[in-house]
């Protein structure tokens, strides 16, 4: 292996925003000490209308825990008043799966023996014909994170074959520079999700061991760059069970909080991905982020910010998804396939991760309307 | 050299000698040296050495910060600003004085000569004097009176008030913008009143004011908080104090906007026209520290109980 390159330092071509976000979501995730959060703090976080920092930090402590009802049953009624009884539905596409990154957790890591495979602009269409047939209006575009093999022009032309066939255009890719953004902005893609997967720099470093992503920095400051590019809004995650991941839930809304504070235009979405096994490793699983823990952050990012939209992933269970959506998530995914060529039957490449729930888009439909809530297919409209 | 509590000093040869040099009293005092705590009774012979880290404590009331409003880098500890229309001027300084307040709002307007008695005469040497810009239709107007108030030596503050409307005397925020960016430009520590609008208030902020005045209800009016929950969301998202300015009637509206996280109360004609008006003033300074020392306390929490024995929506978790 080639010797490490310093995590905390830019690569040549990365652009540098002048921005101290960085500094101060590290130093509020520093300060926020769970241990300290009392029931007091919990009930006085919960009879608040607004919360602060402070606030969130006690629903996401041991403390609250006693109070999961409570908080799901806030969470709920802000979940209706901000989104009423609407779900909305999606589906992820992977168009590629090379990376150039060692993340040593996932799948597609580039020391990890698998199918490696990148869909030509044909089979992209294929894709997406197939999927948009299934009444689907929103697609989030993936790949692995490979520069080479997945250039921006390729994600640009696929976010403008994807404008073709449905509503809403959403990226998940590598990081990139501003303007690039402002690229796929115009090429159709409205949203930027980028999962920070942990906020502590020290245990970053342990776990991306190779490629761009091991600037921790520059995929800090990736959602900034996405809004100085024009999109319209950004998703944060910290892939929970990675380090601790009340710290981690911490820093990830004191992300969104601050970006959206200095970005008052910017639309707000939340993940919550945990720990899931991969191809060549089974033992992989989320630790100590079980289900009572993973829904006491869904709802702690809820109650802090009502307004955000929170993603519920196929990493959870069907029971899971099912009743987190009346609670809180207002986003499901379905009929997903975490690999490449999948959806129009000619697999060419193998899965990031290995999902919990494969439900097809008409059960995943029907579900929600058993929910007694209303699936939604997209709701803008673009003028 | 050694380190007493943080700062480098020359150092002594007993830890009596330092104790002497530097005027400690020995009964109220705890010492440590290099993370050793000495005795009391070994403080007469204890020798201080070169590098020795020293740090000598005592009590103080309570440990909590000051509590400050501070206003474009002055500090204040009152946070009752004080009107001065509408009385007459022999009232002013009782109202001060039992009002607590450090600022009092003055307006401008033409000297015809010759007259003896002032308002500055009236008002206290240590009150900061916060000049408004009443009378001002628009930015072009209240720039202008602000230059003027800043030459009669009163000091950078400036209240911005652009009204062009006469009935309800509600600000025009467009106006106050302007008048904000190139007075925040020119020095001035700038005070606007506004209407409480977040999109506004973010400019006013970006503008570089000192602070944001939204009103409570229209001025003179005495209604209190009509505009309590966008008052309430300025509090929230704006990094500036928000002091709630026009239409406080009684002490226990101004008590209100404290409780909900106020920085300041500004009020003048529920003063002015009280019965007593220096009582009234002493009344609003009561309910505004009250309010203030609430809101510092934490407001009891209204969540009842502690876990739930049912549990209707989170029932299907499993570990």
């Amino acid at each position: 292996m080639t010797e490490k390159c310093d995590h905390m330092k830019y690569m040549d071509g990365m652009e540098v925003i002048p921005s101290d976000m960085l500094d101060e979501v590290i130093s509020a995730m520093n300060a926020y000490d769970y241990e300290r959060c009392s029931e007091r703090d919990v009930k006085e976080a919960l009879s608040k209308d607004v919360l602060t920092p402070n606030d969130f930090g006690a629903l996401l402590s041991p403390a609250a825990a006693p109070f999961l009802e409570d908080m799901a049953q806030r969470a709920m009624n802000e979940t209706r008043k901000h989104f009423g009884n609407s779900i909305a539905m999606f589906t992820p596409l992977y168009i590629a799966n090379y990376c150039e990154n060692y993340c040593i957790y996932c799948g597609f890591n580039c020391h990890n023996k698998i199918r490696r495979a990148r869909l030509t602009e044909e089979e992209i269409e294929r894709e997406m014909a197939e999927i948009s047939k299934t009444g689907l209006e929103e697609i989030l575009i993936l790949t692995g994170e490979s520069r080479k093999m997945s250039d921006v022009d390729y994600i640009a032309s696929a976010c403008a074959a994807a404008k073709k066939y449905f509503n809403v255009v959403g990226v998940e890719v590598y990081p990139m520079n501003s303007d690039e953004y402002a690229k796929l902005h115009k090429s159709g893609a409205d949203f930027v999700t980028v999962f920070q997967e942990t906020y502590n720099s020290d245990k970053y470093e342990t776990l991306h061991l190779e490629g761009h992503k091991r600037i921790f920095p520059y995929r800090f400051y990736a959602q900034e760059r996405a809004i100085l590019g024009g999109m319209r809004g950004v998703g944060f995650a910290a892939l929970l069970g990675l380090d601790d991941f009340r710290k981690d839930a911490f820093a990830t809304g004191m992300h969104a909080y601050l970006l959206q504070k200095k970005y008052p235009h910017a639309e707000i979405a939340f993940s919550c991905p945990r720990l899931r096994p991969i191809i060549n490793n089974d033992k992989i699983n989320p630790k100590d982020v079980h289900e009572p823990q993973l829904l006491q952050v869904v709802c702690a990012y809820r109650i802090f910010m009502p307004f955000a939209s929170i993603t519920i992933s196929t990493r959870e269970s069907e029971r899971f998804r099912d009743n987190v959506i009346k609670i809180a998530a207002t986003k499901i995914s379905a009929g997903v396939d975490v690999g490449i060529g999948g959806h129009s039957g000619n697999k060419k490449g193998d899965e990031q991760f290995e999902i919990s729930d494969g439900r097809n888009v008409d059960e995943v439909f029907k579900a929600i309307e058993r929910q007694g809530l209303q699936p939604v297919m997209s709701d803008y409209i673009y003028v | 050299m050694i380190t007493l509590n943080g700062q480098e000093c020359e150092s002594t040869k007993t830890l009596n000698a330092l104790l002497e040099k530097y005027g400690y009293r020995r009964e109220v005092i705890a010492v440590e040296i290099n993370g050793v705590i000495i005795k009391k009774e070994d403080y007469d012979t204890q020798a201080v050495n070169d590098g020795d880290v020293i740090e000598i404590v005592h009590f103080m009331g309570g440990g909590a910060p000051e509590d400050k409003l501070v206003l474009g880098g002055h500090e204040f500890t009152s946070r009752f600003i004080l009107g001065s229309g509408k009385y007459s001027l022999e009232l002013i300084k009782a109202a001060v004085e039992n009002a607590g307040a450090q600022i009092i709002t003055l307006a401008l307007r033409r000297a015809r000569g010759g007259e003896t008695a002032n308002i500055l005469d009236y008002i206290p040497k240590n009150v900061t004097l916060l000049p408004n810009t009443s009378g001002a239709r628009n930015a072009d107007e209240a720039v202008r009176i602000a230059r003027l108030a800043r030459e009669t030596g009163c000091g950078d503050f400036v209240k911005i008030e652009a009204i062009r409307d006469t009935k309800y005397l509600l600000p025009d925020n467009y106006e106050t913008l302007k008048a904000t960016e190139i007075l925040a430009k020119e020095g001035f520590v700038v005070m606007p009143y506004m209407y409480p609008d977040l999109n506004f208030a973010r400019d006013l902020q970006n503008a570089g004011a000192a602070c944001v005045m939204p009103l409570g209800s229209p001025i003179g009016t005495n209604k209190g908080l009509c505009t309590k929950e966008f008052i309430k969301i300025l509090i929230d998202e704006i990094d500036l104090p928000v002091i709630v300015d026009a239409g406080i009637g009684r002490p226990s509206q101004a008590c209100e906007a404290m409780e909900m996280g106020a920085a300041a109360v500004m009020a003048n004609t529920a003063i002015a026209t009280a019965g007593d008006v220096s009582a009234m003033a002493g009344a609003f300074r009561k309910a505004i520290e009250a309010g203030r020392e609430a809101y510092l306390a934490g407001m009891g929490g209204i969540v009842e109980g502690g876990a739930r024995a049912s549990s209707p929506l989170t029932g299907f978790l499993r570990d």
